[in-house]
């Protein structure tokens, strides 16, 4: 496949407004053709948690960072502006406003463009993060499948 | 203009446009005209932008009142 057709992209923080334009980028790459794969890592896999608490067996440290991190889409906080959780309702708000989809939304786009994306095993080690409290349909893999995918692609973002 | 497909992707914010304009191109065939409505702004740049990455050609734009209109013959 041509450079041209492919575009990776690093996800590393999980504030609300960097998964949005994550997202916008990764789906508008997409409708332009390109095959997309994103990396998430770190603080990035918290946009992939479920809604909901699952039940793991985890150390201490690791139940701590589950209930200190942002569960999901829903509860990402933003990078400015964060006001204690009032930025984000306004955000929201805003975007509503302007008919921009939510984040929510734009995941389901991705999967439905076919976006592959991929959760970094070793962070979601260190965090005590477990697969069955990320979204259905990931793929699992570290750096290497990271960078060998990204020596194919012409575009390579770190967000 | 003989359009083979309409979308109205009017109220919808950016990346929406091409995505949806994506999603109808690849259910016509190559000779096809898709006509895009839109009230976008950005969409100004970006349907024509979209269409020369994706091999269509722009065949005209068109604007009326608050609304821009596209023409594109699928490559």
């Amino acid at each position: 496949m041509d450079k041209n057709e492919r575009l990776t992209m690093i996800v590393f923080d999980g504030d609300l407004d960097k998964a949005m334009a994550s997202f916008i980028i990764a789906t508008g790459a997409a409708a332009m053709g390109k095959q997309v794969t994103m990396f998430f890592t770190f603080w990035g896999l918290n946009v992939l948690r479920k809604d909901e608490p699952i039940q793991a067996k985890k150390k201490f440290m690791e139940k701590m960072f589950e209930r200190m991190m942002p569960r999901g889409p829903k509860k990402l906080q933003l990078s400015n502006m964060n006001m204690a959780g009032m930025g984000p309702k306004v955000m929201k708000k805003m975007m509503k406003d302007h008919n921009v989809s939510t984040l929510d939304e734009m995941i389901d786009m991705a999967e439905e463009l076919d976006i592959k994306m991929v959760a970094c095993t070793m962070s979601m080690d260190v965090m005590g993060l477990k697969q069955e409290e990320l979204r259905d349909g990931l793929e699992y893999a570290g750096v290497a499948s990271y960078l060998a995918e990204a020596d194919e692609a012409n575009t390579n973002l770190f967000i | 203009m003989e359009s083979t497909k309409v979308l109205d992707a009017k109220g919808l914010a950016c990346p929406m446009p091409v995505v949806k304009a994506k999603k109808e191109m690849d259910q016509l065939q190559s000779g096809d005209i898709l006509e895009v409505h839109t009230t976008d702004s950005g969409a100004a740049a970006d349907i024509p932008a979209w269409a020369k990455t994706g091999g269509h050609e722009l065949v005209q734009q068109d604007k009326e009142g608050e609304v821009l209109k596209f023409w594109m013959k699928k490559g």
